[in-house]
């Protein structure tokens, strides 16, 4: 009988869904707390689990409890591999123009003098982004000279040395809203529009939701995107542009609260399928180990 | 009933409530973190840092 283990900070409403579902098809599960967890490096960590579902909401823990299951072994829902490209959005950004995947157009510079002269390369307004973090926060839309002269002072003052790695975008013009898809393994089970009358159109920052059909182009596009970061279970976020759906980030530890109603697809219920299957995939790997 | 450890307001938790789950202050809408389910005990939840996300 498989047994689920639960990696997590804090049990939003996600988890607890996820909880639900996991209990309501009477799989044994364990709540890991990553503030109690202690991993001795030199021996297999005894969790007593046959997979692992990282819900934690600390990035850098969730990386590096992950880093340690991998090593030994234990199959982890997402993978050491897609948390660490999903975390850093200068590693997503390569993977998916690697993949052919359409994004933005992405400067990268070290300095705040050619991080202006990027930002000027893409013109006004440019998008610059911290490297890592979410819920749109500290994301800056730069209007002008002068406001780029200025935020790039304060991140190279104020920032720690991550601030000082400076990741601009072009402003994408997008007509209200953006789409948030959502993918389980090789499927775009749903996705929402997220309208805003903020160019910040995050949820979590406001924007509301409404369904958002599922076409086949954007499904076979939110597909590529997750395999190019590594697949499993992520929340792409893609703008409607002038050239066609462009992909901006891509992420591993999707919050779905508002979109299992909008969208009337079962999200948990989805989620738990995939990690049973990868418990049940990686069951010859273990026996052959023993 | 648990009171609000920010207001000292008492705060309705559900039957189904889970240590580690999040719950809000009625009163002053303070995050709260369950510590505990046999009793209910309430602590501030985590401030997020720059790391939190999805």
């Amino acid at each position: 009988m498989t047994t689920v283990g639960v990696l997590l900070s804090r049990v939003r409403v996600e988890e607890k869904l996820l909880l639900e579902e996991l209990e309501r098809r009477r799989v044994a599960t364990k709540v890991i707390d990553d503030r109690e967890l202690i991993l001795a490096l030199e021996r297999p960590p005894a969790l007593g689990v046959d997979v692992v579902l990282e819900r934690c909401i600390q990035h850098s823990r969730a990386l590096y409890a992950l880093a340690v299951f991998e090593t030994y072994g234990i199959p982890t829902v997402n993978t050491f591999e897609v948390a660490d490209i999903c975390g850093n959005k200068l590693l997503t950004s390569l993977r998916l123009i690697r993949a052919g995947v359409p994004t933005p157009l992405t400067r990268l510079a070290f300095t705040p003098e050619s991080a202006l002269s990027a930002v000027e390369e893409l013109g006004y307004p440019a998008v610059l982004k911290p490297l890592v973090g979410s819920w749109g926060r500290l994301i800056s839309k730069v209007n002008d000279r002068d406001a780029a002269e200025s935020l790039l002072e304060h991140k190279d003052v104020l920032g720690t040395y991550m601030h000082s790695i400076y990741y601009a975008q072009e402003h994408v013009k997008k007509p209200g809203r953006d789409i948030r898809a959502f993918v389980v393994g090789d499927e775009t089970i749903c996705a929402i529009y997220r309208y805003s009358d903020h160019w910040i159109t995050n949820t979590a920052r406001g924007g509301k939701a409404t369904n958002c059909p599922v076409t086949p182009e954007l499904g076979d596009l939110c597909v590529r995107a997750a395999r190019a970061v590594g697949g499993g279970v992520v929340a792409v976020d893609v703008v409607e542009s002038d050239r066609g759906p462009l992909v901006i980030e891509v992420n591993y530890t999707m919050e779905f609260r508002n979109s299992i109603d909008t969208t009337g697809v079962n999200i948990p219920a989805k989620m738990v399928d995939f990690v049973l299957d990868v418990a049940r995939r990686a069951e010859p790997l273990a026996a052959a180990r023993a | 009933m648990p009171k609000c450890p920010e207001c000292d307001a008492d705060v309705t938790v559900g039957t189904d409530a889970v240590k580690g789950e999040i719950v809000s202050c009625g009163d002053c809408g303070a995050e709260l973190e369950v510590k505990g389910t046999a009793p209910v005990e309430l602590a501030l939840a985590p401030q997020a840092e720059e790391d939190w996300g999805e």
